[in-house]
């Protein structure tokens, strides 16, 4: 009998297969597909991650894409209006998953690629999309290694050593910090490379912890930076760790700074704040106020569609890489549009020179395909109202 | 004498079909799209069905439970990535150590071209799987005397600690500390490229389809020799084994050590195909994944591991995704579909198998033998039908 | 000092956690012989339940539905999954905790939608207070109390009603203990209830400290109270909780020291040394092979 049973759930699994196998077929033929209105459809990739734990940000960063979708859902290519299409690929945040979704994404026939929110999956897929002669864009990727040695690979945000030569001129004009406390996780591209750079820039000392993945207490790190009587903790973490960190350090009441990289963000980790007299302040892309229509717009959809707020996080406080994924559609655009076909080629060889002026500020290209930006927000959290306010506006030179 | 003539028979017949199957392989990949999800699918598959094939070794044939596999192919595939990054390279991979301590590369030492790549990248398998032996020799001094869970714990603990090691930043010269490894030839550099860089001969899933096909051929002949049959009478009653005069030790420790070779040999291979090695990619999850490949194919079967690693990639990574994304048919919109839907079908889909299939989809048996019972059974019912004239 | 001791109370409070999450691991080993990997899934899963429990109930009924629904699912699991495979080899049941511990992180992922789940507030245990100058929650003075009040409560369970010596049967020889007339499955059952009820707890005091829940989140204090399990002596209470505490300890210090590096490594040197010198654990007995 459970044979049976066992059996009958198998036959039904293969069966849903082959009804995929049979849906999968027309997704082959990009060129000659139609939408319902009758126009022509490109196709755009975003391989981001949508679980695992930088899901949090990378479903942030859709959120901009998919709004602007929403607001410009065709494009105009040599003269024809085609409709884009937004084809998902979930990276798992693991770069271990990374070169498969990569993959599937280049076996869908994309025109050029959007993504992705944290760099060692970009890293991994990276090599997947210059074999295939893909294009893609980085839109919030921020260490160096991604650009460097791979033709293929754009981005339209700031590097590592640029957010951190911002953060370590912050502690100094701000706190006058002589001593700093880092932590990041174990084993991580992103942050690690991070706090190497904060440590070169920062002249004074600088005490370094890693902490193992999945690690959720972090009372013996926060205890070490107050009894080492540290100026400034930096710590350049994903989303998921924190909020462990800005809750713990809201609920022992830390009155040491913490400063943030991009991934902190996040209204998640601002809602870990909430109420407490932490000082939590953070480098970033863009600030809430810097394009009044856009946010305008952005808040009622966020505010009528359940599914883009809950993952918002569940309020409607735009974060960063929500208008830098809203500038990066906008980008891709722009590339399709100067190159006038939906060749991949045609869209590499157009990319280089596109310029664009979003609401994150303006885009454009060096000869590694690095985004040209020497401009960077730093924002605090206002923990008493629940909202980031603008603190300041560094450069570097 | 009629036995061993069969077994030769059968040799020749499974030599002939791996040959086929190469052969297969290398025709699709130069007719069909070239960034089909077919090829990716295959070439992970590849190298999962060697290092299944390699845990099979010591779990199935040799019963010594090891959950120390994804730490053998961290040894590996950082081995195979240090040796054969380009000199050229190093300078931008270790961009935060200023310049790698390794300071050659394999491929390079062996003057560079073709040649110098197929030489530079065998050598710095065997030498991947060279060093992940070398480390579980080390291991198996304390670990081995210790009976089945304990041995799996302390395995798997090991594994750990060297991920540890290799993510460690002191070490940052020689490991990249949490950096990716990466530049060094992968897979698709032995596709043949004519003058303008066009590639006219596609051998990108032909390679890693050898590699393993050559590396599971060793294995297979080693469980047919005198060594594979006293592994299989360790793995059968210990006690037993040691009273014929196997030495218990001696053995356990070469099954360790050979498995653990042709992990790190995977491990290099999974380099290759991930395009970077990154300590990160090689957790406890990585090593219960081939576990669950070994168990899905079946314990003691090394057919059963290769025929499951497919199927395995390609349930979770390919056939499965349609599962994440949104769908509507018509206006109707289908019901669960949503990111991480994938994985939950993924996972009841493998607790139906343990549970109703404990066997896996081979038992303890080979493609050979499941070949010859169904011959065995044609035949004999056409016997029964010629008596029944 | 006031560093030191900062350490000490979050190393006792965490060894505590890990206590009760370690017993549930000994018991059923004890009995099964079986790594259940799935348990520190459940303890996750506690988390979550509670997470959405008190969206919409208050606290005093959340926390009891709970801890029964976490029950309910620890004697599910155990029903569904480790009985129909009872006759079968040890390795199959342990691969079937493997894939019941992928299935809830994986569920875990689908329902929370991967973005990390703020765990609520519970009366008195949130509660700030200081001690000796360090400011620390309620809870991890709670903790260590907590956790003798119920080790001393389950060993009376254990030693002195009948479905404990019905336990201890079953733990010492399996097949006789059958012969004898104990209903095995009722009692393999009950030993998962009390591991599930220990670890609902333990996930409200560890949440409490920790808040916020994502679906791995339960695979680190699992794989640690583990290994506190196997080096207190696998399949011995008093040894599982001794562990818990030593490795809670020893992990707070050497995360404190400049080889932090290591927290994780330490833990498991710390094992394989034990295994090695001592393979049965500091409390636990020997036993030895029959042929």
């Amino acid at each position: 009998m459970k044979r049976i049973l066992a059996l009958a759930l198998t036959l039904v699994m293969v069966l849903s297969l082959a009804a995929c196998g049979g849906s999968d077929t027309p997704a082959s033929d990009a060129g000659g597909d139609t939408s319902d209105s009758g126009n022509p459809v490109v196709r755009i990739g975003v391989f981001e991650p949508a679980t695992g734990d930088s899901g949090a940000g990378g479903k942030q960063e859709m959120l901009g894409m998919q709004y602007a979708n929403r607001e410009t859902p065709t494009v105009d290519i040599g003269g024809t209006t085609y409709n884009v299409e937004l084809v998902y690929a979930d990276n798992g945040s693991d770069p271990a998953k990374a070169p498969t979704a990569a993959a599937e994404l280049v076996s869908n026939d994309v025109s050029l690629v959007l993504g992705s929110y944290g760099s060692s999956v970009a890293m991994a897929g990276g090599p997947v999309f210059d074999e295939a002669g893909l294009a893609a864009i980085g839109v919030t990727c921020t260490n160096p290694n991604i650009t460097a040695g791979n033709d293929y690979y754009f981005r339209i945000c700031f590097l590592d050593n640029f957010q951190a030569q911002v953060l370590v001129n912050f502690a100094k004009d701000k706190f006058s910090a002589q001593k700093a406390y880092c932590l990041g996780e174990l084993g991580n591209e992103y942050d690690q490379g991070l706090i190497s750079f904060f440590e070169q820039n920062f002249d004074g000392e600088v005490i370094k912890d890693s902490f193992p993945t999945n690690t959720s207490d972090f009372t013996t790190y926060l205890n070490k930076a107050v009894n080492e009587d540290v100026d400034v903790i930096f710590c350049p973490v994903s989303i998921a760790y924190a909020t462990q960190i800005v809750g713990l350090a809201a609920s022992m009441g830390l009155e040491i700074p913490l400063l943030g990289s991009d991934t902190l963000d996040s209204n998640v980790v601002l809602e870990a704040a909430q109420g407490s007299s932490v000082q939590l302040y953070v480098s970033t892309f863009y600030q809430e106020g810097g394009s009044p229509e856009f946010d305008e717009g952005i808040k009622a959809w966020l505010n009528e569609d359940s599914t883009a707020m809950t993952n918002n996080g569940g309020n409607d406080t735009i974060a960063a890489v929500t208008a830098m994924g809203y500038d990066a559609y906008y980008v891709a655009l722009e590339a399709l549009k100067a190159a006038g076909s939906t060749d991949p080629g045609d869209v590499k060889a157009a990319l280089p020179n596109v310029t664009y002026t979003g609401v994150s500020g303006a885009i454009a290209f060096d000869e590694q395909g690095d985004a040209i930006r020497d401009t960077a927000y730093i924002k605090t959290a206002d923990t008493a109202n629940n909202v980031w306010t603008l603190e300041t506006v560094q450069t570097v030179e | 004498m009629l036995q061993e003539k069969k077994s030769k028979r059968s040799a020749w017949i499974a030599l002939v079909c791996v040959a086929a199957l190469l052969l297969l392989v290398m025709v699709l990949e130069n007719t069909m799209q070239p960034t089909s999800m077919l090829f990716t699918v295959l070439k992970k598959g590849a190298v999962y069905a060697l290092v299944a094939a390699s845990l099979n070794l010591l779990n199935g044939f040799t019963g010594l439970f090891s959950l120390g596999q994804a730490g053998f192919m961290l040894l590996g595939a950082y081995t195979y990535a240090i040796l054969t990054i380009s000199s050229a390279d190093r300078e931008s991979v270790y961009y935060l150590y200023g310049g790698s301590a390794v300071n050659f590369s394999l491929p390079e030492l062996f003057g560079g071209g073709t040649l110098g790549l197929i030489l530079g990248v065998l050598a710095a398998l065997i030498l991947a799987g060279c060093v992940a032996a070398v480390v579980a020799w080390l291991i198996g001094l304390p670990v081995l005397r210790l009976k089945s869970d304990y041995l799996a714990i302390a395995t798997l603990g090991f594994a750990e600690i060297i991920r540890a090691i290799f993510q460690w930043d002191a070490l940052g010269p020689v490991t990249n500390g949490a950096n990716a490894l990466k530049n060094f030839p992968t897979f698709s550099s032995f596709n043949i490229e004519n003058a303008d860089g066009v590639v006219v001969f596609r051998l990108s899933t032909f390679v890693p389809f050898l590699l393993a096909a050559v590396c599971i051929g060793i294995m297979v002949l080693l469980i047919n020799s005198t060594y594979g049959r006293a592994f299989k009478a360790i793995r059968e009653d210990e006690v037993a084994a040691e009273a014929m005069g196997i030495n218990l030790a001696k053995h356990k420790r070469m099954a360790f050590c050979i498995s653990s070779f042709f992990a790190g040999v995977g491990g290099g291979m999974f380099a290759m195909f991930a395009n970077q090695a990154q300590a990160k990619t090689f957790t406890t999850a990585m090593t219960y994944e081939i576990l669950l490949i070994v168990v899905i194919g079946g314990i003691g079967s090394i057919s059963g591991s290769c025929i499951a690693s497919f199927l395995y990639v390609a349930a979770s990574e390919w056939w499965l995704r349609f599962l994440d994304a949104e769908t509507y048919i018509g206006s109707f919109k289908v019901p669960f579909l949503r990111t991480g839907f994938r994985m939950v079908v993924f996972s009841i889909i493998i607790m139906v198998v343990v549970l109703f299939f404990r066997r896996g989809l081979m038992g303890d048996r080979e493609l050979g033998d499941v070949a010859r019972s169904l011959r065995a059974r044609l035949s004999g019912k056409a016997k029964q039908k010629g008596a029944a004239k | 000092m006031q560093y030191g001791i900062s350490i000490l109370l979050s190393g006792i409070s965490l060894g505590g956690q890990y206590a009760l999450i370690a017993i549930g691991y000994t018991m059923v080993y004890g009995i099964l012989r079986l790594i259940n990997f799935a348990h520190g899934d459940v303890f996750m899963a506690a988390g979550l339940i509670m997470v959405y429990l008190s969206a919409s109930l208050p606290i005093g009924v959340a926390l009891p539905l709970m801890i029964l629904l976490t029950v309910l699912l620890g004697f599910v699991i155990e029903r569904a999954a480790y009985k129909p495979l009872r006759s079968a080899p040890r390795m199959s049941v342990m691969i079937s905790a493997i894939g019941v511990s992928y299935l809830l992180q994986n569920l875990a992922t689908y329902i929370t939608g991967g973005l990390p789940q703020m765990y609520p507030n519970l009366p008195v245990l949130s509660n700030q207070i200081t001690i000796a100058g360090t400011s620390t929650k309620m809870v991890t003075v709670v903790t260590p109390f907590l956790v003798v009040a119920l080790v001393i409560a389950l060993t009376q369970l254990i030693n002195h009603t009948k479905i404990g010596t019905a336990m201890r049967a079953a733990s010492r020889d399996f097949e006789t203990a059958q012969l004898m007339g104990i209903k095995i499955n009722n009692v393999i059952s009950f030993t998962f209830v009390i591991g599930s009820l220990l670890a609902a707890v333990g996930s409200a005091l560890y949440f409490t400290n920790y808040p916020s829940i994502v679906p791995l989140s339960g695979s680190l204090p699992g794989l640690r109270a583990f290994v506190a399990a196997v080096f207190g002596g696998i399949g011995s209470i008093p040894g599982a909780v001794v562990g818990a505490f030593l490795i809670g300890l020893s992990e707070t210090v050497i995360k404190s020291s400049n080889w932090s590096v290591f927290s994780d490594a330490f833990t498991f040197a710390l094992l394989i040394i034990i295994l090695v010198v001592k393979p049965t654990g500091l409390f636990g007995e020997k036993s030895t092979d029959k042929v």
